[in-house]
């Protein structure tokens, strides 16, 4: 089921998925996307007042919440957008560049 | 029990499809295959089947919506005929590089234009290289058949490749005459009931399908794909003996008629064969050696088969009734020109442009070919390879 | 290929030309023949000139093409001997039937100078006699059955009545009327 994801670019005509389907679900989270950003969103936890407004922003789902509480970056998957610096009320998120 | 019946080529393929009874089959109408889809719906309302019938709002719509169900594990098909198929152009593509099994039972009709409403193949040998497995029918008969053995072809495991069935606009789909007809059963049973491996509607199972394909995957994608199409003759020979124990009536790559003997010898595709082999028949009579090739799969295309079967022959026209525009002929004449310089051989071939837009092709047309045929053996030279059957000089 | 025999009919569409080929066809399968029945399609429009065509056989028809000189042809509209050349490549031997209430003598001088055999069926008559409305389809049928041979005519009439009696299954008191008028067109026809 997850030999797409660890097929990589080696893959051969041969072992190719069928039509390139895509077997099993979920399967963008194998990609770790957040390679690709260059400079990363900090959360600063002492300001936050948990609003949440930064959550449905983020375009990578790259900020856990856990019992209605946000947590730090999911680094592996944020690329660096800067979307949540500029939802936040409180100056909570900070970002090179991003006021 | 087999049933003696007299039935359009367009009812023989509703009524096939009535025998298969398959999941989906969304509908667009155009002339001359919009009988397809009105003869069904009658079987739909009159709860004959429990096929899901969608009127959609045209044939990219049509084409999607079978592709859809295809990958949600249905077995779907659709109908349609000249610039209905051009519009699909595209989704023909999505269907075949998803792998998913697919009929689309194409009625041929010319392209516009002029506009027409009549019979050629520029439609589907527009289509020719979209990846789709193309059957074509002399009659009704051939129709039919071709029908009930489409699914077992395409949803063939090391195939899972869409297929057309094609048959030429009103000289058979509106033609009635005489045909035989399997029990329902039979049909049932040697269509069987479709177990898709992998389907969009499987709870168990979670995927994707259309995905985009990189630089890094799509050659890779198209050369597994076209693993497939060489997995096909092999599956339409196996398809056709099963079909042939319960109908009597044998299928392969091209019928070949009154070939052992023949030093000349015409290659076409469609109802003309007919017509072709009752001119066959009558200079057979005052002794001539000729005979003639009926191409029934045309994709993929059976070349080496082919160039066997031409093996004795000293010359051979090539009917195509389409143009391609290359100054040397049509795409039959292409094909066949290819396999007999692959097989090395020294037959003299001609290729002939006829019958577009419905113009009619008679046993005395056919007989002024092969009495070319006899001129270019005489002459030792094919002289003009490129040439037109039927049209006023 | 000689013991097929070819028919013509030409009518104007809406006339049902198309539908008597088909009713032909569907007969003469009945019957044991091979058989074909289609139509020459062109732009469908009301009263314009349309060309149907039948062939009857013991062999299997293989042919695909028009016919062009058949053995028998059926004017179904006797205003279309003005613009087509209906006997155009009638085989010697052959006959034409027209629809119509006029003398073969009177019909004959718009004919090209044709010389053959020449039959009248007044189907209007017949059918408004027979049915009470114009439909030439029937008698003409009739005629054509008769004139070519195609069948016996004791068996042609049962298996028109078979015929009637599916396809007008919920009208059931039409069907004496056009038995009526099959029966009287074969009678007018000689």
């Amino acid at each position: 089921m997850d030999r797409a994801v660890e097929l990589g670019a080696r893959v051969t005509w041969r072992e190719i998925n069928e039509g390139t389907m895509v077997t099993g679900g979920g399967t963008s989270r194998e990609f770790n996307t957040g390679e690709w950003a260059v400079i990363k969103p900090t959360f600063e936890a002492d300001k936050c007042r948990q609003c949440l407004l930064c959550v449905p922003v983020c375009p990578d789902s790259s900020i856990p919440v856990k019992d209605m509480k946000r947590l730090d970056f999911d680094y592996d998957h944020c690329k660096g957008c800067g979307i949540c610096v500029k939802s936040c009320p409180f100056g909570a998120i900070e970002m090179e560049g991003i006021e | 029990m087999a049933t003696k019946d007299r039935l359009s080529g367009n009812e023989a393929v509703a009524f096939a499809l009535k025998q298969i009874n398959p999941d989906v089959f969304p509908a667009f109408p155009i002339t001359p295959s919009t009988e397809i889809p009105q003869n069904f719906a009658t079987y739909v309302s009159n709860g004959e089947v429990d096929t899901e019938f969608i009127t959609v709002e045209s044939e990219h719509s049509s084409m999607s919506a079978a592709i859809a169900a295809s990958a949600a594990g249905a077995r779907a098909l659709t109908a349609t005929s000249s610039c209905g198929l051009a519009y699909m152009f595209e989704p023909l593509y999505i269907a075949s590089s998803d792998r998913l099994p697919l009929l689309l039972a194409v009625v041929n009709r010319a392209l516009t234009g002029p506009i027409n409403i009549n019979c050629d193949h520029s439609d589907s040998m527009g289509v020719r290289e979209s990846g789709w497995i193309q059957l074509y029918a002399e009659n009704n008969q051939e129709a039919y058949d071709n029908l009930v053995q489409a699914y077992r072809i395409s949803e063939n495991p090391a195939v899972r490749l869409p297929i057309m069935v094609c048959q030429d606009g009103f000289i058979t789909s509106h033609a009635v005459q005489n045909i035989e007809l399997l029990e329902d059963e039979a049909v049932k049973n040697f269509v069987g009931e479709y177990e898709p491996e992998h389907y969009l509607l499987n709870r168990d199972e979670v995927m994707a399908i259309g995905s985009y394909g990189v630089s890094d995957y799509y050659m890779e994608a198209k050369r597994a794909q076209a693993e497939a199409m060489l997995n096909v003759p092999s599956v339409v020979l196996e398809v056709g003996k099963d079909f042939e124990a319960i109908s009597g009536r044998s299928y392969g790559f091209f019928e070949e008629y009154k070939m052992e003997d023949a030093d000349r010898a015409v290659v076409v595709i469609g109802s003309a064969a007919g017509t072709g082999k009752d001119a066959v028949d009558m200079l057979r009579e005052s002794g001539e050696k000729v005979g003639l090739i009926k191409v029934r799969m045309y994709r993929p295309f059976p070349a080496e088969a082919l160039a066997g079967a031409l093996k004795g022959v000293k010359a051979v026209a090539v009917l195509d009734r389409a143009e391609s525009y290359t100054n040397c002929g049509g795409p039959l004449g292409a094909d066949v020109m290819a396999a007999l310089f692959r097989a090395r051989s020294q037959a003299l071939a001609v290729n002939y442009i006829y019958g577009l837009g419905g113009r009619d092709i008679t046993v005395k047309d056919f007989a002024k070919v092969y009495e070319d045929l006899a001129e270019v053996v005489r002459n030792d030279s094919a002289g003009d390879t490129y040439r037109y059957l039927g049209v006023r000089e | 290929m000689s013991r097929t025999t070819e028919i013509r009919w030409h009518g104007r569409g809406g006339q049902g030309a198309k539908t008597a080929a088909l009713l032909l066809a569907d007969v003469a399968f009945k019957t044991g023949k091979e058989v074909q029945g289609f139509p020459e399609y062109g732009p469908e429009r009301m009263g314009a000139p349309i060309t149907a065509y039948n062939r009857i056989s013991d062999e299997k028809i293989r042919t695909h093409s028009n016919i062009y000189e058949p053995e028998y042809v059926v004017v179904v509209d006797e205003t279309l001997l003005e613009s087509i050349d209906v006997t155009a490549g009638l085989k010697e031997g052959g006959c034409v039937l027209v629809n119509s209430n006029k003398p073969a003598e009177e019909l004959r001088p718009l004919m090209n100078g044709y010389e053959g055999d020449l039959k009248v069926l007044d189907a209007r008559k017949v059918s408004l006699a027979a049915l009470g409305k114009y439909f030439p389809n029937t008698p003409l049928l009739a005629g054509v059955v008769k004139l070519a041979g195609v069948m016996d005519e004791e068996v042609f009439l049962r298996e028109m009545r078979e015929s009637f009696e599916h396809k007008f299954a919920r009208k059931p008191e039409v069907v004496e009327g056009n038995m009526r008028a099959l029966e009287m067109a074969l009678k007018e026809v000689h």
